[in-house]
């Protein structure tokens, strides 16, 4: 299992993840990912998204224990209304899933790690990705979509809304980046 | 016109799902291809010395709109069909602010920490576990916001309408401003390269 035993080292062309090939050229991956979104909407009429996969999960498990509140609740009920086995983007990211396994595991980057900058310990680290995780659901959620659902999707069709969105997660990551430093570098 | 083809009812609901996966595959291959299961990689854009998210991600977007615009100037593609996210200006404000703050937080957005989850990153399965935590936390405390959001919605609305500018233009100058951009982000890596960790 070569793959999974790859060294952690920084690679000689300066990428600093862990072992593995080099990284496809930027613009060729995106147009790539640009053709895979286009032919989303040529066959389906819709884009990419992946928040909606994680709502239909958490609306079931939670209409489990309380039907009527997730039926109800204005935060799930869309997504209690299409399970995960019915619901169009949970099949997406289980494919995103396996696409992302194939393709790392071809270029030997598969590998148990916590990322992090050499200034900061792996609890520190592991709280951190989950508040962001959390703070990142409840604005994907208010904004109707994430940086695939709406910068990528509603962007491509120069959906008005889409493009405040997007502007708004780079100011907003820009904002905090200074202060959260220690965490990457 | 033929497309989409799930407009026209070409394809079955079953049919529909198997075709996410198959789509699925290809976007979670490219987000992988590009090193976009690394969170020090997708952060770097936010301190300058790495723009690789800036270079796929606009890539991306320019690549699909130049197709969408090509496909319906055909006539081939009937773009009403197409699903668009309603505009709600203070929701998709105050939504893409935290979002971006849960990105240089987290490390990642909802799709990359799937890529980084799947290829063995820990810190990749906690965020997707603070994103569907934060989901429940949504739903439990901030449903108010919901209405807020939707009594604001101004409904679908394009950038075209807006400013009231022909369709092609706009695209054309999505072009051209992405093509700024590059040239912009190509800059700012051989000007902050001295930011990237050893």
């Amino acid at each position: 299992m070569s793959a999974l035993t790859s060294p952690a080292i920084t690679r000689a062309d300066g990428r600093f993840l862990a072992g593995g090939d080099r990284h496809m050229n930027p613009y060729l991956a995106g147009f790539g990912l640009g053709l895979v979104l286009l032919a989303s909407f040529l066959i389906m009429g819709r884009g990419l998204g992946a928040t909606a996969a994680s709502g239909s999960v958490v609306a079931w498990l939670v209409g489990l224990v309380a039907p009527d509140w997730a039926a109800t609740n204005p935060g799930l009920k869309g997504y209690y209304a299409e399970p995960p086995w019915i619901n169009w983007t949970f099949y997406l990211i289980v494919g995103a899933f396996i696409g992302s396994l194939a393709s790392a595991l071809l270029a030997r980057r598969v590998r148990w790690r916590i990322e992090r900058g050499p200034q900061l310990g792996v609890p520190a680290r592991l709280a951190l990705a989950f508040a962001g995780g959390a703070v990142a659901a409840v604005g994907a959620k208010l904004a109707k979509g994430c940086t695939s659902g709406q910068a990528l999707t509603g962007g491509s069709q120069l959906n008005a809304g889409s493009w405040i969105f997007m502007l708004a997660v780079f100011a907003g990551a820009y904002a905090l980046a200074w202060f959260v430093r220690k965490e990457w570098r | 016109m033929i497309l989409p083809l799930y407009g026209y009812e070409l394809i079955s609901d079953a049919q529909g799902l198997l075709v996410a996966l198959v789509l699925g595959f290809g976007f979670g291959w490219f987000l992988e291809r590009a090193g976009f299961g690394s969170a020090r990689l997708l952060t770097a854009q936010f301190y300058l010395y790495d723009m690789s998210v800036l270079k796929v991600m606009f890539t991306a977007i320019v690549t699909a709109a130049v197709g969408l615009w090509a496909f319906s100037a055909v006539g081939w593609l009937d773009l009403s069909l197409a699903y668009l996210t309603p505009t709600s200006i203070g929701a998709q404000l105050f939504g893409g602010l935290l979002l971006g703050a849960g990105f240089i937080i987290g490390g990642y957005c909802p799709g990359t920490s799937v890529t980084a989850a799947a290829t063995g990153s820990g810190d990749g399965f906690l965020f997707l576990g603070g994103f569907v935590s934060g989901l429940l936390l949504y739903a439990v405390a901030f449903s108010g916001l919901e209405l807020w959001a939707n009594a604001n919605s101004l409904g679908p609305l394009t950038l075209p309408q807006v400013f009231g500018v022909p369709y092609g233009v706009l695209v054309l100058a999505l072009v051209a401003m992405a093509a700024l951009m590059f040239a912009g982000a190509e800059w700012a890596e051989r000007r902050f390269s001295g930011m990237r960790p050893r």
